[in-house]
């Protein structure tokens, strides 16, 4: 590139000034991308620490904390709301799970009659809306007594979560080789010793991420909980959303943070779970 | 003649009790499924038809007809104009990802895209509500840039900001099953047009795209689906007529306990669904049918 003939050199630096503009161009779209995802998030976050802040100003008038003070009071109710927030993720983690590894694993690694109809009944929760189910199941369960229950609420949160556990923990399963399963087999390993020693931790990063995801779910549904939690159990997202429709613009946005730590997080770290491999199995 | 069918015999009984522990193995889980998903949805589905004295009835839907066509018609815009923007979203994210020539600009592209990957509605919502406002920071960067004279500013709570919300979440998503998608793919159609000259534009839409439709048709059926029967975006951003199905269902519950009405509504929603649902299933069943085959 350093010595061109005569002829060249103008078309050379057409194709560099090209190449300039076209640099140019793909900063500026990364600029405006970068706008459109952080802009929200760090007018969130300015929010959270707005003491006061009135059109047309464009920043808050005065930063503070007196808002997370309210928040994070002994007795404020967001505390509370985060407990049962939690309590309720991990036994809807813990219930789904029981259920979705030994589907999972049938799925993925057994011969299964019917599986591709199987597979369409675990698909059923994600490709049909879930408002009518929540609307009657809500019904169902104040006439049983279990409406406004912890109890009530993991099983509405688990009957969804469960489905993207059978999923990705089929997907887990089968991508693992098949021939390490069987040189254990060979080498006189039971079924049952090959599946703890071989194959469950092969699949242990797919289940790892497939907890996760039903943790997160779990944490952030807002529907379910709306319908069948009232009037006693209240999740973070829930408070959130009576502090936001009520106009209380710092104590919404503060929650919104809470809530925004471990999805972010999650998200940062997704793929040392979720490897290209079991990501491309899903849904086979 | 009789150890030829001991050996049948071996052969086949370990395999059909193996099929039983299998199908155990499955049970609980779809009886899960069953109770607390399937049943309530047979519930609707039946609630939708039924007269207060327990006989047929259309009357709920008319009722539904008479009062929420706008907002289904409302709701179709919504859904499938967000639809369109993440699929050319997604697209272009993840083509660029698969075929940019700058690794920096690749690199940061990825780290980038998915922050809103697993934020989840409710919050998005919250989120929008600030930045849209009018005192939001989109109106005072449009101003600060010298788009928009301060005079102008004016709130973008209402069906566009239900657009940007459902965008902005889900977007992520399917570009990240598109990306995945491709990643996958051989490169060397890729590299073959590359060489004979191709621009990337065409290699993406002639090439890259036609082997991840399934991906891509499967991403954006989930984001539909999803999007009708998000009920905390349209409540928190646009929660006046016209407005979108959901607001409707939990207006009917909440203020008149009309469980019938609300069941009706569902079940049009599901329609919806179905239109979407139904090329999904024919995605999954083809790829069903060819991985037993």
């Amino acid at each position: 590139m350093t010595a061109h003939p005569p002829g060249h050199r103008s078309a050379s630096v057409l194709a560099s000034a090209g190449r300039l503009v076209r640099n140019l161009l793909v900063a500026l779209s990364l600029a405006l991308l970068a706008f459109a995802i952080f802009g929200p998030l760090l007018n969130l976050v300015l929010w959270a620490f707005a003491e006061r802040w009135y059109f047309p100003n464009k920043l808050p008038l005065e930063y503070g904390f007196t808002f997370w003070q309210r928040v994070f009071a002994p007795r404020g109710n967001a505390l509370a709301s985060l407990g049962t927030s939690i309590w309720i993720a991990l036994l809807t983690v813990v219930f789904s799970l029981a259920v979705a590894i030994p589907a999972g694993y049938a799925l993925g690694r057994l011969k299964l009659p019917l599986r591709g109809l199987i597979l369409l009944a675990f698909l059923l929760p994600q490709a049909v809306p879930n408002l009518p189910v929540y609307v009657n199941i809500a019904q169902v369960f104040y006439r049983i007594g279990l409406a406004g229950t912890v109890t009530g609420v993991v099983l509405v949160h688990a009957s969804h979560g469960l489905v993207l556990a059978v999923w990705i923990a089929s997907a887990a399963f089968a991508s693992i080789d098949g021939s390490l399963e069987e040189a254990a087999r060979n080498i006189g390993a039971s079924a049952w010793t090959c599946f703890r020693t071989v194959t469950l931790p092969l699949a242990a990063p797919g289940l790892m991420a497939s907890a996760i995801f039903v943790f997160l779910e779990s944490l952030d549904e807002f529907t379910g909980t709306y319908f069948v939690g009232v009037p006693d159990v209240t999740t973070l997202p829930l408070l959130m959303f009576n502090a936001s429709m009520g106009g209380n613009y710092q104590i919404a946005s503060i929650t919104a943070l809470l809530l925004l730590v471990p999805s972010i997080g999650f998200m940062l770290v997704v793929e040392r779970f979720l490897k290209a491999d079991v990501l491309a199995m899903v849904g086979r | 003649m009789a150890t030829l069918a001991n050996d049948a015999i071996a052969e086949t009984s370990p395999r059909g009790s193996g099929t039983w522990a299998a199908f155990a193995l499955v049970v609980p889980a779809l009886v899960v499924v069953g109770l607390f998903f399937v049943g309530p949805l047979l519930l609707s589905a039946v609630g939708a038809f039924r007269a207060a004295d327990g006989s047929f009835t259309l009357a709920h839907f008319e009722k539904s007809l008479d009062l929420y066509t706008r907002d289904l018609l409302f709701t179709i815009e919504i859904v499938a104009l967000s639809t369109l923007l993440i699929a050319l979203v997604a697209i272009a994210i993840a083509g660029y990802l698969t075929l940019g020539e700058h690794p920096r600009a690749v690199a940061v592209l990825r780290w980038l895209y998915r922050w809103p990957l697993f934020i989840p509605f409710v919050v998005a919502g919250q989120v929008m509500r600030t930045f849209l406002a009018k005192n939001g920071m989109l109106n005072h960067a449009l101003i600060g840039i010298g788009l928009i004279e301060p005079i102008s500013a004016q709130s973008m709570l209402d069906w566009r900001g239900i657009v940007i919300a459902f965008v902005w979440k889900q977007a992520p998503f399917v570009t990240l099953l598109l990306a995945g998608a491709m990643a996958a793919l051989e490169r060397q159609h890729v590299e073959a047009a590359r060489n004979l000259g191709a621009p990337r534009w065409r290699v993406l839409i002639d090439i890259v795209l036609p082997q991840v439709r399934g991906t891509l048709l499967v991403g954006l059926v989930l984001s539909f689906v999803t999007m009708l029967s998000v009920l905390s975006v349209p409540l928190m951003i646009n929660p006046n007529s016209p407005t979108m199905i959901t607001v409707d269902v939990a207006y009917r519950i909440n203020t008149f306990a009309d469980y019938a009405v609300a069941n009706a509504l569902c079940l049009l929603s599901l329609l919806l669904a179905a239109l979407g649902a139904a090329f999904y299933l024919r995605h999954a069943v083809q790829r069903a049918g060819a991985s037993t085959s």
